[in-house]
């Protein structure tokens, strides 16, 4: 039972909202120790699987580059776009763009990413959705388009890449249950998995509208409020 | 080759970090100069050389950047934020132009990935190289502003951009301790077999709960399908085709509720200047839930 320590630090600090940094390396340690390991063994474990996933921090290098077109005016750009269609909203920009990486992500492209689009690109145009009807946005607000930017971002590319027959998920499935002698059939997992996209399509779209008409008619009604004051007067 | 160059944007991604450290020592002013700077520099270290570092050094190393966190010395400097007035000219000189840099990341690193056996990654690096080059070059902007615009906007992210590689080696942990299997062995002494809905269940929310724990659901996915989708489920006689891919998507739905899964859940909310350390999750959590509901409801009509 010991073995579990780790697990109960985790959860705590994730739920206290203490340092997540300080919370997973005393996890790490305290888990060593408890299953026998010393701490020189701890460190070169560290060091090996820190070095073996640097790809993870990949998103340092994206971060510049987007830095510097940001500087030369890309989102200015992108909500300009925007500006030019009165008609849209920011659960029609977030869909759609969900719908594209959806679509890429069946095709095994990772075309998108929060670093790359979702900050510079996506958030902006749904923050100049709200800017065309007049909206000054409060910070909570922003925070809100961002957040549902980045979650449209992670549901497209987490259902969208298993519609990919040779992708990593269905090959993960299959050699799993090929040990456990079950065959799968690739194309007939993928199938399988045909109503569950359609259904998170569906689901995180009318998510999207709720919650952004839910921002707009916050704004609507508070004009309203400020006009009839005015009127009143 | 490959691996030569992939080896080679590590190189570079560790001199940007390094850079990073000796402009914070280099800064007076900077309210936490010796924390910083030695957080930036070992990981600087560890990312661009930790191939020719012994482990144990890199993990020394790796444990010095997490004290630092600790101790709360690491600090964004005072990089100078670009002028509104000369973005809105530069935008109002090129315009939708601006759009080839920017599609230029994504585009140059499926191109690689498609036509070159050099791989995705190599092709990020090359995707962002070239943007920022295509960036100076239409925009007459000087070279330095990539450094310091690289500089700015990484201090923003700060220490959390660590914490999937620390995870990934909680997970190591985990899993070479068997935690996995002490869950599902708890789980099957203690919930009945043999009713299908019951089983259904027990599989969808096992593999939301056991991913959330990994902050991955392919970590998740072998031990939970071994230790509770076969003897819940699919020997019961459903469809192994529906059941495992499905199980797997399940896990996905825990894999958006949980911080574990940092790279999807917590640093974009440090890239993106959340207030709120769980605004992302917050924003999933609705449609990770309906969309388990119907994991369960599909498992049970169709496997």
């Amino acid at each position: 039972m010991i073995k579990l320590i780790g697990i109960i630090i985790v959860v705590l600090g994730f739920a206290l909202k203490l340092d997540p940094i300080g919370t997973v390396i005393i996890a790490i340690v305290t888990t060593g120790l408890a299953a026998g390991q010393d701490i020189v063994g701890i460190m070169e474990l560290l060091g090996k699987t820190f070095v073996a996933n640097r790809y993870m921090c990949l998103f340092i290098i994206i971060l510049p580059a987007v830095g510097l077109l940001e500087r030369n005016g890309l989102s200015i750009v992108a909500s300009n776009v925007i500006r030019k269609i009165k008609s849209s909203t920011p659960s029609k920009i977030i869909t759609i763009y969900g719908l594209m990486r959806t679509f890429f992500a069946a095709l095994n492209v990772n075309f998108g990413g929060v670093a790359s689009f979702t900050k510079p690109i996506i958030y902006p145009m749904a923050a100049a959705s709200l800017e065309n009807r007049g909206i000054r946005l409060s910070s909570k607000d922003r925070d809100s388009l961002k957040g549902l930017s980045a979650a449209q971002e992670n549901i497209s590319w987490f259902f969208g890449q298993v519609l990919f027959v040779a992708g990593p998920g269905v090959i993960l499935v299959k050699s799993s249950l090929d040990n456990a002698g079950f065959k799968v059939e690739p194309i007939e997992a993928v199938k399988a998995e045909i109503p569950v996209i359609f259904l998170t399509i569906l689901v995180t779209a009318i998510y999207m509208y709720i919650v952004s008409n839910r921002i707009i008619s916050k704004y609507n009604r508070e004009s309203l409020l400020h006009n009839k004051a005015e009127a009143d007067e | 080759m490959s691996e030569i160059l992939l080896e080679t944007i590590y190189h570079v991604c560790g001199l940007i970090l390094i850079y990073i450290s000796i402009k914070t020592l280099m800064d007076k002013d900077h309210s936490s100069r010796i924390g910083t700077f030695i957080f930036w520099a070992c990981l600087g270290t560890v990312v661009g050389f930790g191939k020719w570092l012994p482990p144990v050094i890199s993990g020394a190393l790796v444990i010095l950047m997490c004290v630092m966190v600790m101790l709360k010395r690491v600090k964004a400097g005072n990089v100078a934020k670009t002028g509104e007035s000369y973005t809105k000219k530069i935008a109002d000189e090129i315009g939708y132009r601006i759009f080839i840099p920017a599609i230029a990341i994504g585009l140059v690193t499926i191109c690689v990935a498609i036509f070159t056996k050099l791989g995705a990654l190599v092709g990020l690096g090359i995707g962002t190289f070239l943007s920022a080059i295509i960036t100076v070059l239409m925009t007459g902007d000087k070279t330095i502003s990539y450094l310091t615009e690289g500089r700015r906007t990484i201090e923003t992210v700060g220490p959390i951009s660590i914490l999937t590689m620390l995870l990934a080696t909680l997970g190591t942990v985990f899993s070479t301790m068997g935690v996995g299997d002490i869950i599902t062995e708890g789980a099957t002494k203690v919930i009945p077999q043999g009713n299908i809905l019951i089983g259904v269940i027990v599989y969808v929310v096992a593999m939301a709960l056991f991913s959330m724990l990994m902050g991955n659901a392919f970590a998740a996915f072998s031990v939970i399908t071994i230790g509770i989708g076969l003897p819940f489920v699919i020997k019961l006689g459903l469809n192994p085709n529906v059941i495992g891919i499905l199980g797997l998507t399940s896990g996905f739905c825990g894999t958006l509720m949980t911080p574990m899964a940092a790279n999807y859940n917590v640093v974009p909310v440090a890239i993106l200047e959340m207030k709120d350390r769980y605004g992302v999750i917050k924003k999933q959590i609705p449609v990770a839930i309906i969309m388990l509901l119907f994991h369960i409801i599909l498992m049970k009509i169709m496997g």
